[in-house]
């Protein structure tokens, strides 16, 4: 092999692999990454946001300070205004709503996050076999993969919550847990066309072609050379997804497909609104959980694209 | 160019991805749960019905002749009977398509006219505080649940200030007729059709702001400058030519996928469109009529799809085979 077919940190790379330092050297690069994408003023505020309602959902059990579920002694605390006791007010069964919107914080991160991950593991795969494999191992992934793009989004996850909705009875989550699945079943298509193009371009580079020809096996070059080298890219995209997973689920939930015994902020929404908060001037109500949804979608995007112009490459000259 | 084979090669993927969009409404209700609960387990109806109605359907069939019998039943445009209302799904359909386009029709209309002008006003003056307050006023909006616009425009506008009314698309027992209903259904649209549009815009106005920065980069851009063109005429002439070509392609995209966006909004203000239809079948579970759902939004977005592949080769010379 001619030595002008690799690169200097290819060189590099080999070189610290002979010296026993290959953990170092991607632990050092992933801190140059993560330094690089905090100093993306977007990425900083994505990051912060991220932080705090990560923090709010794990410990959300103890933050809230009243029990979402207890129900009010007196009718007077019915659709109350903000008090002392109930900082944003109570809902048409005189329940906490501060509770509600903290506990709300915890499946809002949940679904976001498993539906993005779900996504992201079809679609690296998909991916991944389509731009390796090529041929028509390819062609019928292209094929399956642009039909899952032009599924309208929304009207094909109501479809799949409502029919199995009927069967989430025996699911650990119950609702949340077919949200989570349809979420990441119908998402996965974009990810998997960014994956396709970076493989067939890694496919071709020097270090790939090296290891076939000293004698790995297809397993062997895709778990060593192609998956460590697309999952930045995969990071970038899933991250993004997150945002769009959470849209989603406030929306499903909104339309009352979320499982009514869990505290979900799309869920509040649609309470709000069947108890008429808008009109009675309850404006915790909606308020409160739309701008939970706002801040958390607007901290993945934001830190999604400083990720993305970060590690694509199509990105990486512009901005 | 549009080369014949190019022609029949778009269509013949548009077909492709309408035939998969056919299985798929198959298989999702049968992999989901039991067809004959779903597809005719009507609860307002008595046993005895019900059973007729299985057979009559041919669900105690075998899934080959299910299928058959769907395909066939689909394309002579038979989408089965709705549960609540007892008629045709095709026929509601159609009765609920026109308020829908109307709302979107409008709504994109408005989206397409300001979100590429907000983004032009925010590229042209590139890192300023106007660019700024733009772009992340529309990075904002972008992040926000257009039902959830939607509630706060009703606080305001219909529950605060008692400017408009809260839903429905005219007024209940009105008896007004010609000019007088138009004015009435156009009071009701205001909200639903700002709600749409506040939703949309934000995106077209962030496409348009990084196409024209990268229009701006372009020699031809220099050019035109350099050849002592007024800034006025290089933005319309050039600039904004070139970069309203991906915006349009994302506009063209999206009127397809606006449909499902309708739904939320819809079912807000009561509005008696295809969304609206959405949630009485989620409510009631109509099985037949969310099957009928699916398939018109996903008609709709092929169609939109192929539309603009079409669209696109006249657009832009430079794409060609």
């Amino acid at each position: 092999m001619e030595p002008s077919l690799t690169t200097n940190e290819e060189h590099r790379a080999t070189a610290r692999r002979l010296l026993g330092h290959g953990d170092r050297g991607r632990r050092a690069r992933a801190a140059t990454a993560v330094r690089a994408v905090l100093r993306d003023g977007r990425g900083a505020v994505g990051a912060a946001l991220l932080a705090v309602f990560t923090l709010v959902a794990a410990t959300a059990p103890w933050l809230a300070p009243q029990d979402p579920r207890a129900a009010a002694s007196f009718s007077a605390d019915i659709m109350a205004g903000p008090s002392a006791g109930h900082w944003l007010g109570t809902d048409e069964n005189g329940r906490d709503l501060l509770s509600q919107l903290i506990l709300g914080t915890q499946d809002t991160m949940l679904v976001g996050f498993t539906a993005a991950l779900v996504s992201s593991v079809i679609g690296t795969a998909v991916g991944v076999a389509a731009g390796y494999f090529g041929g028509w191992v390819d062609r019928a992934l292209g094929v399956l993969n642009d039909w899952f793009l032009v599924l309208p989004m929304i009207p094909v996850t109501v479809l799949a919550a409502s029919l199995l909705g009927n069967r989430a009875a025996d699911l650990p989550l119950g609702r949340t847990s077919v949200l989570i699945l349809v979420i990441g079943l119908f998402g996965w298509a974009g990810t998997s066309r960014i994956v396709r193009a970076e493989v067939m371009s890694l496919k071709r580079r020097a270090f790939v072609e090296r290891s076939v020809v000293l004698g790995a096996g297809r397993a062997r070059v895709i778990r060593t050379q192609i998956l460590p080298n697309v999952m930045p890219l995969v990071l970038a995209n899933a991250v993004v997804y997150v945002a769009l997973a959470v849209l989603t689920e406030s929306t499903l939930s909104f339309l009352g497909l979320g499982d009514p015994d869990r505290f979900s902020w799309g869920g509040m929404l649609q309470s709000a609104q069947d108890s008429g908060a808008m009109g009675s001037g309850a404006w915790g109500y909606f308020l409160a959980p739309g701008l939970g949804i706002t801040l958390v979608v607007l901290g993945f995007s934001l830190l999604g694209h400083a990720i993305e112009s970060r590690v694509d490459p199509r990105l990486r000259e512009h901005r | 160019m549009l080369t014949p084979r190019r022609l029949a090669g778009r269509l013949l993927t548009a077909l492709g991805t309408l035939a998969f969009v056919l299985v798929l409404n198959f298989v999702i209700f049968r992999a989901m749960g039991d067809p004959k609960h779903d597809l005719a387990r009507n609860p307002s109806l008595t046993e005895a019905a019900q059973e007729a109605l299985i057979r009559q359907r041919g669900l105690d069939q075998s899934t080959w002749v299910q299928f058959v019998r769907y395909l066939k039943d689909t394309l002579g445009g038979d989408l089965g009977t709705s549960f609540i209302t007892n008629r045709p799904v095709t026929e509601e359909l159609l009765t609920a398509l026109p308020n829908t386009l109307l709302v979107v029709g409008v709504a994109t209309v408005l989206a397409s006219l300001l979100g590429p002008w907000i983004g032009l006003l925010a590229a042209w003056k590139r890192g300023r505080a106007r660019d700024t307050l733009l772009t992340q006023g529309s990075v904002v909006l972008y992040s926000m649940p257009s039902f959830w616009l939607g509630m706060v425009l009703i606080a305001v506008f219909a529950q605060w200030w008692q400017l408009l009314p809260t839903g429905l698309a005219s007024t209940p027992g009105s008896t007004a007729t010609g000019l007088a209903h138009a004015a009435d259904v156009a009071r009701h649209a205001v909200l639903p059709v700002a709600t749409l549009t506040l939703g949309l815009l934000a995106q077209y106005a962030v496409n348009m702001r990084s196409a024209v920065v990268d229009t701006l980069r372009e020699d031809y851009v220099l050019t035109a400058r350099a050849i002592g063109l007024t800034p006025r005429a290089v933005r319309r002439r050039h600039v904004v030519r070139n970069a309203m070509l991906p915006v349009v392609t994302v506009i063209g995209l999206n009127l397809g996928f606006v449909l499902g966006g309708a739904i939320t909004v819809e079912a807000l203000f009561s509005w008696p469109g295809i969304g609206q239809l959405t949630m009485e079948a989620i409510h009631g579970k109509d099985y037949p009529m969310l099957q009928g759902l699916f398939l018109l939004s996903s008609v709709l977005v092929i169609a939109m799809n192929l539309a603009i592949d079409l669209l696109y080769g006249r657009l832009d010379p430079r794409i060609g085979d």
